[in-house]
């Protein structure tokens, strides 16, 4: 018999301090086309544990789309396409260590048996002195009875660290600040 | 349908967690981790649809001469020339197919086209240190470069970064997302590079160590290194778990 053991896989790396040659993109921030007419945007600041912003920090995210559907064959309901909607934003830290991604709320996504998870946006975290990404989600503050049935904001049992993963209203969208550490630490989940 | 560890129907089977394979987020040899890492546990998360799903770009974004660092100006860089090629898997051994490969290296001297980057150490007008590539059918890639130098750094007295590639990949799932660096055979600078001895595991660490690769040599013209890629695959479903392999 062949050895059916999974393979070891590669180990992370820091980004570095100059993952800004590298990784950003024009359209980076554009989880959907500019000029979307339902889009908005998710602003915040990346800190370090002395509150001082990370000025070599990068944020992805990744999302449903507002039918809470993916354009990817895994979905046991179906890939959708959906023009002007990548569902994928990726934005540095500029000098006051804020990133933003221009979007549209995601819809609802089933969860695991019968569930129904509120919508939702994974993010995705580098910096230089982080060695491997941090994940982290960003859930919207006016959909309060989704969040209260949500089944991986029920699985943080502290009030003040689950209110972490919920972004703030803001002017043009969202605030959605990250800290790395702190008595406001944001909850980062094992993926 | 899969189940999770709290015994609920899953949609979707999840990927495997690797942790043991990666460096901690708190590692004091790297002094930067010091106020960047987490410190409360971290939050399970179970691989539901936004996790099992992904990105899957590169359709468009890649250009003619994303993938050959040496032709991206007027003139040719200075330093050694080099092929480095490899393919992307998962931990299963399925090849990943038009796959983004993004990378970013310093230049034959070890110095970056960046702002932060000052050491006395020229630029190269002829280098900008950018690459971008998509897997094929069979999950390789292929970048023409040249070999990065090493560079100073503060994180301790005399430190040095032995020579490397930035990598980043995207797999076909958000759980498969890495970020990591590729280094050569035999760099005397190992010992005491932080980044290096943050992986727990010796054997982990080759694994970031290219292969000199005689036989992709292009004579005359450039050495070859190959690097395979391995991201996390599929856990096993109840289904291929019961199989007996006897």
């Amino acid at each position: 018999m062949a050895d059916t053991r999974p393979s070891p896989t590669t180990p992370s790396q820091t980004v570095g301090p100059y993952l800004h040659i590298g990784l950003p993109w024009p359209d980076g921030p554009f989880a959907v086309a500019e000029g979307t007419p339902e889009g908005f945007w998710i602003c915040g600041t990346l800190y370090d544990g002395a509150g001082q912003p990370i000025a070599d920090g990068l944020v992805e995210t990744w999302q449903a789309d507002p039918d809470g559907r993916f354009d990817h064959p895994d979905d046991p309901r179906g890939a959708v396409p959906r023009p002007g909607f990548r569902g994928f934003g990726r934005c540095e830290t500029d000098e006051r260590g804020e990133y933003r991604i221009f979007t549209v709320k995601p819809g609802p996504v089933p969860g695991a048996g019968g569930t129904v998870q509120a919508p939702h946006i994974d993010v995705s975290v580098f910096a230089r002195g982080m060695l491997h990404r941090t994940v982290t989600r960003v859930y919207f503050p006016e959909e309060t009875e989704a969040n209260a049935a949500d089944p991986v904001l029920n699985g943080v049992a502290d009030d003040r660290a689950r209110s972490t993963l919920v972004a703030a209203p803001a002017e043009d969208g969202y605030r959605f600040d990250v800290r790395l550490q702190g008595e406001d630490e944001t909850v980062f989940f094992d993926v | 349908m899969t189940t999770d560890s709290a015994g609920r129907e899953r949609p979707v089977p999840g990927y495997l967690r690797d942790h043991d394979v990666h460096p901690p987020l708190d590692y004091p040899g790297y002094r930067s981790t010091a106020l960047r890492h987490p410190k409360r546990p971290l939050q399970l998360l179970p691989h539901l649809l936004t996790e099992v799903t992904g990105p899957l770009l590169g359709e468009g974004r890649i250009g003619e001469l994303d993938h050959d660092l040496t032709r991206q100006h007027a003139g040719e860089p200075q330093g050694q020339r080099i092929i480095v090629h490899g393919q992307v898997r998962d931990s299963d051994g399925r090849p990943i197919p038009h796959t983004l490969v993004e990378i970013w290296q310093a230049n034959a001297g070890g110095r970056y086209r960046h702002t932060g980057d000052n050491w006395p150490c020229p630029l190269d007008p002829n280098f900008t240190g950018v690459g971008r590539a998509l897997t094929d059918a069979e999950g390789r890639y292929r970048f023409v470069t040249v070999q990065p130098g090493a560079y100073p750094w503060k994180n301790h007295d005399n430190a040095w970064r032995p020579a490397h590639i930035h990598f980043s990949l995207f797999g076909r799932a958000f759980t498969q997302r890495l970020v990591t660096q590729m280094y050569f055979p035999g760099d005397p600078l190992f010992f005491q590079d932080p980044m290096w001895n943050s992986i727990p595991d010796d054997k982990a660490r080759e694994r970031l160590v290219c292969r000199f690769d005689y036989e992709n040599t292009e004579p005359e013209w450039a050495l070859a290194y190959e690097w395979d890629i391995v991201l996390r695959g599929r856990e096993a479903t109840p289904f291929e778990s019961e199989v007996d392999d006897d």
